[in-house]
């Protein structure tokens, strides 16, 4: 049953093929339907595969299959080949499963778009390099998923490229990506230099020195900056929302961006023996999350807030990552996968109702008019604002007890990031669903994304049918399911005992002695998460006393944190406008040097050419005196070689 | 009695080797600054007569019978010939020299090369190795020393340039000769076309018209002058230039076959 | 005093001088040619003055062939002067620059 692991990247692989040749024929919405079946096929895929590694014993849980030999030559020798072992198959899990949730929530919400088949060819070959990306058995091999998983979101963000801002926006993300891909990129250099092998498996069990541990590690760590946006590399997630809400569900909040975590999770040994860049990573984690989350307080923006929002979650993750706490991040990862995923479905299903208006501000009261939604919705709320039973609660508080076994300033950095999200979250949920109802004197939303809509928006409003309207099932099906899985998805790694650490003991012997297993008294357990619980219903009543009553509060709203720091403008002044000089400096060289040399050695030619044109008078007499001159010259050289 | 007799023999052969040359060289100095070319040449078969006696006190006395009679008695003779024909005896001002520093600059050069001749002439040039090919002196006289080396171990030599001069002669004929040697096409073209329609002769004289930069070049004239133009005029022998071409160009198999 | 062989060859040089000089001074062509067979005869004296030094006739068997070829150099030569003189009399050497770059 463990074979069935080549089937997982295969399904979505064979979705794209024939996508790729038959999808304009096949059209809305059977080009969703294929889609959506290859990525059911994989879910399958891989709980037989899951079924498979469960039958073998624990710490053997590690299966190597090897497709064929890639590279083979000298001393390097990498093969295309997959690896099976728990860390792998739950990342397959989710991604399989919530990618193909989110495909079947594609196939209403693209509905009506002149490149429909085009779209799930995307989305597809996504899931095909996400796959390869954490099934791969060595570094090579999750590269190529890598840059795959890069490419396609450069794909998707920029899939209505009509628009000036989306194709911007792409180009965005893929050159910041890319400053990561050099960190990734030299962390193989370096690996393969000390190592010898680009295998995880040699690369884990490698006793490595301090000093190279560490260049590794933070190599690893800036390639997972650039993928996981985290400071100063997360400018360009929440650029990243021009594009289809799915494609930010899918890709920007539950499986691309948390490949940097899960790099670093399977290299957790190599992390384990460079302390001072566990530290880095913490650190960095911790102050993304607050950053984050202060900027979240003032969108306005319904998908900037999510996206500001999985930046902030992410560095929760990093931070579990900087601590030791493998197990805790993954669990976080899973849950935040599920009410992310969530919350951006949702969001998407408030767009789609409101005819494309994104701006929370011209929302209101939409519970009454779209039920299943809003449900949901608040579900997904409950979750990520870490209230307890729902999931985000157990694995954040794992996450900040590890963090304050750390370091109890970082513990108290996650507290406030955690009041804040419980805040913003508040804030979003009242705005868009309670209140007065204000989009009823709004015009129209200006985001129109494509022209249809746009005619259909058009015919709603003549026919008097202004007021918003619920999503169709395939929509709000994927929604249920999702809110069904943020509510109990606790139940995967509950801290109260051992049978009930679900995902600890599965993940355990990946990370082996990685992973710091503080034993913390249960009072410390509870007192931390009777904080983390005040601290969360603490923001929500902030948010509810704030918000209730009135959706204009510029006091709560500073200017700084609505331009986001000015981070846009700060990375334009430093880099992009030097960068720019450059450019111009090394245009002006090549056009004035280098043109400059090459014309001047044609001038020269000519010049020269000119000037020696006076020897050639035409007169014989001339030549001969020319001619006398050099036989005396040559006499006088052989006079002074036999006299002189 | 014997170093007298050397003695004399030595200052007899002093005395000849002055006299031949100052004669030499006077003459050689009387062809360089003569305005006249006639005089030129006259001065030159004195130098010629000087190498003769040096020749004769070398003992090369085959050579200089040949020096006498080839060099001063033919190719001088041609040169006064041609000197008469071409009425070239005008005398060309020596003053004048249209090309600068030309004349200060060949006298410096020609001195400092002289000076290294010099120079190299008193080193041991020669390997010393005598009578490489025969010697010199010896029972027979020059004549027969000479004749046996001529044709036995330079006969290939000799060969060749009797094959020169035969080919030195059929150049000097063709550049020679007088342009007006090919045969007039033109009766040829009016006789041969008289049943033929006009378009065809205009046609026929257009080719020849376009074909005159070739015929022209055939003769071998210097380009120097737009030749095309005196040509076309020489060739035609004066006859009035062929109308201009109204008709398209008729095909090349009529014009053509006549020309060749 | 013996008459030894660098006398005639320093006679010769003179004289390949002075024929060298006079061929770039001169303009009119047949004097130049003039003197470019006061050069030859210069050489042919050399070969003889070497030809009785070493006591060898291969000296003056070269300078047979000199003669024979500047006999049949000075016919073609001619030969183009005729040729260039039909064109315009009374040309000179300085006349023919066509060769001017």
């Amino acid at each position: 049953m463990l074979d069935a692991a080549v089937l997982i990247p295969l399904f979505p692989l064979a979705g794209f093929a024939t996508l790729l040749v038959f999808g304009r024929r096949l059209g809305d919405p059977l080009a969703g339907w294929v889609a959506t079946a290859a990525m059911g096929g994989a879910f399958i895929s891989a709980c037989v595969t899951f079924a498979g590694l469960l039958e073998v014993e624990g710490h053997d849980r590690h299966d190597v299959q090897t497709l064929f030999t890639w590279i083979h030559t000298g001393p390097l020798d990498v093969d295309a080949s997959l690896l099976v072992d728990p860390l792998s198959i739950t990342m397959a899990l989710f991604v399989t499963g919530v990618g193909a949730l989110i495909h079947l929530y594609s196939v209403g919400y693209m509905h009506g778009d002149p490149r429909y088949s085009k779209f799930f060819v995307y989305l597809n070959l996504f899931a095909f390099s996400m796959l390869i990306l954490v099934l791969g058995s060595n570094m090579l091999v999750s590269f190529l998923g890598w840059e795959g998983v890069g490419a396609c979101s450069y794909l998707l963000i920029s899939f209505w490229f009509e628009r000036k801002t989306a194709a911007t926006a792409g180009k965005k993300a893929f050159v910041t990506n890319r400053i990561g891909d050099v960190g990734f990129l030299l962390a193989m250099f370096l690996v393969f230099q000390t190592v010898g092998s680009l295998d995880f498996a040699d690369l884990n069990e490698a006793s490595l020195a301090a000093g190279t541990a560490t260049a590794i590690a933070l190599l690893l760590f800036l390639g997972a900056c650039g993928k996981s946006a985290q400071l100063p590399l997360y400018v360009w997630l929440p650029d990243a929302m021009e594009g289809p809400t799915p494609v930010s569900a899918l890709i920007h909040a539950a499986t691309m961006v948390t490949a940097g975590v899960y790099l670093m999770a399977r290299t957790a040994p190599v992390l384990a023996q460079a302390p001072d860049a566990a530290t880095v990573v913490a650190v960095v984690g911790a102050l993304t999350a607050l950053v984050a989350a202060t900027i979240a307080c003032a969108q306005n923006d319904i998908k900037k807030v999510l996206a500001y929002s999985t930046i902030s979650q992410l560095g929760f993750m990093f931070l579990a990552v900087g601590s030791g706490a493998y197990v805790a991040a993954i669990f976080h990862m899973v849950t935040h996968a599920f009410f992310k995923a969530l919350l951006f479905l949702g969001a998407g299903s408030v767009i789609h109702g409101l005819h494309h208006e994104q701006d929370m501000k011209r929302m209101g009261g939409l519970r009454k008019f779209m039920p299943v939604t809003a449900a949901t919705f608040i579900v997904g709320w409950l979750a990520i604002a870490g209230i307890p039973p729902f999931a985000g609660f157990w694995s954040k508080d794992d996450i900040l007890l590890a963090a304050f076994h750390k370091s109890p300033v970082l513990w108290a950095i996650g507290i406030v990031a955690a009041l804040l999200t419980a805040y913003y979250m508040t804030r979003q949920v009242i705005l868009v669903f309670f209140g007065d109802e204000r989009w009823r004197n709004a015009p129209h939303g200006d985001h129109v994304e494509d022209a249809e809509e746009a005619q259909h928006a058009a015919d709603e409003i003549a026919r008097g049918a202004q007021e918003p309207h619920e999503s169709p099932w395939v929509m709000t099906a994927p929604l249920v399911v999702l809110a069904a899985l943020a509510a109990i998805g606790g139940g995967l790694n509950l801290p109260f005992g051992h049978q009930f650490e679900v995902l600890h003991n599965f993940l355990h012997p990946v990370f082996g002695e990685a992973l710091v297993d503080n034993d913390s008294s249960g009072v410390l357990i509870l007192t931390l998460a009777v904080l983390a619980v005040a601290g969360a219903v603490g923001g929500l009543l902030a948010a509810r006393g704030s918000w209730w009553t009135s959706a204009d509060r510029p006091s709560l709203e500073p200017r700084i944190l609505q331009r986001a720091y000015a981070a846009d403008e700060i990375v334009d002044a430093v880099v992009v406008r030097p960068g720019r000089a450059v450019a111009d400096a090394a245009a002006m060289v090549d056009s004035r040097a280098i043109d400059g040399a090459v014309d001047g050695v044609a001038a020269l030619a000519q010049a020269s050419g000119q000037r020696l044109r006076v020897a050639q008078t035409g007169y014989v007499r001339n030549y001969a005196l020319l001619i006398a001159a050099g036989t005396a010259a040559t006499l006088a050289w052989v006079v002074f070689r036999t006299i002189g | 009695m014997e170093p007298t007799l050397a003695l004399a023999a030595t200052k007899v052969d002093a005395l000849t080797f002055v006299l031949s040359a100052v004669i030499i060289l006077s003459g050689a100095l009387g062809v360089v600054l003569a305005r006249n070319p006639v005089h030129a040449a006259l001065m030159l078969v004195q130098t010629l007569f000087g190498v003769a006696v040096a020749f004769v006190a070398q003992g090369a006395h085959f050579l200089a019978a040949v020096q006498v009679i080839v060099y001063a008695g033919a190719i001088v003779v041609l040169f006064l010939f041609v000197i008469m024909l071409l009425g070239v005896d005008s005398e060309e001002s020596i003053e004048a020299e249209p090309l600068r520093n030309q004349r200060p600059l060949a006298v410096i050069l020609g001195l400092i090369a002289l000076a290294e001749l010099l120079l190299l002439g008193r080193q041991d040039w020669a390997t010393g190795a005598p009578s490489v090919v025969a010697p010199l002196t010896g029972p027979a006289a020059n004549i027969e020393q000479l004749a046996r080396v001529l044709f036995t171990r330079y006969l290939f030599a000799f060969e060749a340039t009797s094959v020169l001069l035969v080919i030195a002669v059929v150049a000097a004929v063709s550049l020679a000769r007088r342009a007006s040697a090919e045969p007039d096409l033109d009766a040829d073209i009016i006789e041969s076309s008289a049943a033929e329609d006009a378009a065809n002769l205009e046609a026929a004289v257009t080719e020849r018209q376009g074909r005159e930069p070739e015929v022209t070049e055939q003769q071998g004239r210097e380009g120097e002058v737009a030749a095309v133009g005196v040509g076309r005029g020489l060739a035609n022998g004066g006859e009035p230039p062929p109308p201009a071409p109204e008709a398209p160009p008729a095909p090349e198999a009529p014009a053509g076959g006549i020309e060749k | 005093m013996t008459v030894g062989v660098e006398w005639y060859l320093t006679l010769a040089a003179a004289l390949f001088t002075i024929g060298a000089v006079g061929l770039l001074v001169r303009r009119n062509v047949l004097v130049m040619f003039m003197c470019v067979e006061l050069m030859l005869n210069a050489v042919n004296l050399t070969f003889v003055s070497f030809a009785r030094d070493l006591n060898d006739i291969g000296g003056q068997a070269l300078v047979f062939f000199v003669m024979v070829v500047a006999a049949a150099e000075v016919v073609v030569g001619l030969g183009v002067i005729v040729a260039i003189f039909r064109r315009r009399a009374g040309a000179t050497a300085d006349d023919l620059h066509v060769l001017k770059g």
